[in-house]
């Protein structure tokens, strides 16, 4: 039994993580049709900025509340000026902003090796992010819960822009119907560069959390950006609550597995029941219904 | 996702025998080619360029594959690494064997040095026989691939949602490689070759042959990309990138269409992988995951991905730039790849090989435009005077000349 909760446990932080990352694909992938593989980097610049932000301020627990909406402004940032240099050049090719961001993505990763240094760095976690939770005979670490916390905030709060602001309505008109948004006054070219700062200020704070859990390098995108596309693949597009629940059933699925099994063959498991799971639902859990033939 | 993948910008081929000399163009420059690589290259090349040279060959194979699969099937496929792999290691797997059965022993040297037991693991035995592994390399790409593309392509799951499962299966095959250690090598892979099919490989008489190998292996895949590309297929699998639907409208099934784009590209990335081991001499996850298998694109991407030629000169001049820079600059050549993607995709999306055309339209455009009255639409004027021949007598829908 607590082999199971353990487990569980593991695979529900897993899938925070996972999360976590994904909620920014949602935005970027899901809703704008864009394949970013920089949105990995990202992540690392916000995890840079907590490491960067901690040697400066010294205090743990301050610096990383301070890490949190800093690193969501600059991965933010570096997010608009990507939408801006390259892809609203590519809406119209979107498998083509698969090539284009990995390429930023090399770029960005050896940035990172060129400025930091090819080894792992490390940040202190706070000292009321250390300690353990006892739970019914297993014990929860507080970071994890932090990041379980920190990525329900972030689902709670993009919620709410989504479904009831002004810039939520704007966002939702675009992905419905680009053209008559735009007939309707709607500035489309603003609302996409909004919806990518948000998406990839999301990554941002992705890498804030990660920096409680491991180390932070230059490769700390790469590792998790294909599961993070995967989480989308299998939520469906536009919907949040797809994201959610994917992130947290393959979290689980790949720690039982990795319990069971070993984490290599855990991987190809989980990926064979991704491809399994596409044959029943090929749009994935939730879909946006249109109209399109496509 | 609500856009349709729009197709990349291409030249359409040229319809096919307009009149002579173009259609003895393509067997000329084919011979030309092969006159190249077949009887230059070895004179000119020291021992040591020629192996690397076989080595952008074999890269070039993949690319063949990558612009039969993406350029004309508009389907991205970026887990050509899984392919490659899967050739390379069947390939390895059975020349390990062979050099220990030649060395006395029963097991590779790794698995000797792992300990991992005294008996060979089942999945290793068959590979033991020289023609069984032959034909894996190239019919187990193909098989793994029309298993993934039947599930993949009939329940039309396509453009990014394709592109993300065929990376995450090259993740997840270098990932089980590398944890499989006792029986696969880990990430150190299958190294140390020696023997190819009782040849030393180390002799560099041997690696010249290697080499020759892989040049013919290279112009026959491009000549079948060619006749796949001029015929009846290769129109409908234009038509499929292009609009899917009206294709399904027209009775044809898109998803086989698709499927076998995929499957000939998989099992040319077989081969490609298969013949890299004898002139590299090793085999390992590094070659085969996400970043490979995205590299396999680039060449293709820069070269041009419709363009036959254009890919395979890509692939070549990419992966000698690689070489090249990477050793003295690791740094720069990253940038300069990261660069490379931007540019060539995201504003050369036909490649170098549409270089001279975006030039010459761009000519054409400031030069043609000012001047309204030029006669250049000649043929978008419908009523021309003169009919050379009845529309009727002459059904042809390509519009060729009899």
């Amino acid at each position: 039994m607590t082999v199971v909760l353990n487990q569980s446990f593991t695979g529900i932080s897993i899938g925070a993580v996972l999360l976590l990352i994904a909620l920014g694909l949602t935005l970027t992938f899901g809703q704008m049709g864009v394949i970013n593989m920089a949105h990995g980097e990202f992540m690392m610049a916000g995890a840079y900025t907590a490491y960067l932000l901690q040697q400066a301020i010294g205090d743990a627990g301050f610096s990383l509340l301070v890490a949190l909406p800093t690193a969501f402004l600059v991965a933010g940032a570096m997010g608009a000026l990507l939408e801006w240099l390259l892809i609203r050049r590519l809406y119209t090719r979107p498998l083509d902003t698969l090539l284009v961001t990995w390429g930023v993505s090399l770029m960005l990763q050896q940035l990172a090796r060129d400025i930091f240094g090819a080894p792992n760095v490390q940040t202190r976690a706070p000292e009321w992010l250390t300690g353990n939770i006892g739970f019914a005979g297993t014990t929860l670490a507080t970071n994890r819960l932090f990041i379980l916390g920190l990525a329900l905030l972030c689902v709670l709060g993009l919620t709410v822009v989504m479904r009831s602001t002004p810039l939520g309505r704007r966002i939702r008109a675009v992905v419905q119907n680009r053209d008559l948004a735009k007939v309707s006054g709607i500035a489309t070219g603003r609302v996409d560069r909004t919806t990518f700062f948000i998406g990839s200020g999301l990554a941002g704070l992705a890498g804030v959390a990660l920096t409680l859990v491991g180390p932070i390098g230059p490769t700390m995108g790469t590792n998790y950006i294909v599961d993070a596309f995967l989480v989308v693949v299998v939520g469906g597009i536009a919907q949040l609550k797809g994201a959610v629940i994917t992130a947290f059933a393959l979290g689980v699925l790949q720690s039982v597995l990795e319990y069971s099994t070993t984490v290599s063959v855990a991987k190809v498991v989980v990926l064979v029941a991704i491809v399994a799971f596409l044959q029943w639902r090929p749009q994935g859990l939730y879909t946006l219904r249109t109209r399109s033939l496509a | 996702m609500t856009t349709t993948a729009a197709p990349p910008e291409t030249a359409p081929a040229a319809p096919p025998g307009k009149d002579r000399s173009a259609r003895l163009r393509v067997p000329a420059a084919f011979l030309a080619g092969a006159v190249l690589l077949l009887g230059v290259a070895p004179l000119a090349l020291s021992d040591f360029r020629l192996s690397l040279l076989a080595k952008y060959l074999c890269f070039a194979i993949v690319a063949v594959g990558v612009s039969l699969a993406w350029g004309r099937g508009g389907l991205l496929v970026l887990g050509q690494g899984v392919f490659f792999g899967l050739g390379g290691y069947a390939m390895a797997m059975h020349l390990k064997l062979a050099d220990a059965a030649a060395a006395g022993e029963t097991l590779p040297d790794f698995m000797l040095l792992y300990g991992s037991g005294d008996t060979l693991p089942w999945w290793w035995q068959p590979f033991a026989d020289p023609v069984f592994a032959l034909a894996a390399t190239v019919l187990l790409p193909m098989a793994v691939a029309a298993l993934l593309g039947f599930l993949v392509f009939r329940r039309r799951v396509k453009g990014a949602y394709f592109a993300i499962l065929s990376q995450a299966l090259a993740a997840a095959l270098a990932i089980w490689l590398i944890g499989q250690q006792a029986t696969t090598g880990g990430t150190n892979g299958l190294t140390d070759i020696q023997g190819f099919f009782g040849y030393d490989l180390r002799d560099p008489v041997n690696q010249r042959t290697v080499y020759v190998v892989i040049a013919v292996a290279l112009l026959l895949t491009m000549a079948l990309a060619r006749m796949l590309f001029v015929s009846r297929y290769g129109e409908l699998l234009v038509a499929v990138r292009d609009s899917e639907e009206r294709v399904r409208f027209l009775g044809y099934n898109p998803a086989d269409v698709k499927l076998v784009a995929y499957v000939v590209a998989a099992g040319m990335a077989g081969l490609a992988g298969a013949l890299f081991v004898p002139a590299v001499g090793i085999i390992s996850p590094a070659l085969i995951g996400i970043v490979p298998s995205i590299g396999f694109v680039i060449g293709a991407a820069v070269g041009g991905r419709a363009s036959l030629v254009g890919a395979v000169l890509g692939a070549v001049a990419v992966a000698w730039a690689q070489s090249t820079l990477s050793e003295s600059f690791p740094a720069a050549w990253t940038y300069a790849q990261g660069l490379l993607f931007v540019l060539a995709v995201g504003f050369l999306p036909g490649g170098l090989a549409s270089l001279g055309a975006v030039l010459r339209r761009r000519r054409t455009a400031t030069t043609a435009t000012p001047v309204p009255t030029t006669p250049v639409p000649a043929t978008a004027v419908p009523t021309t005077p003169v009919p050379a021949t009845p529309v009727p007598a002459t059904a042809n829908p390509k519009g060729e000349t009899a």
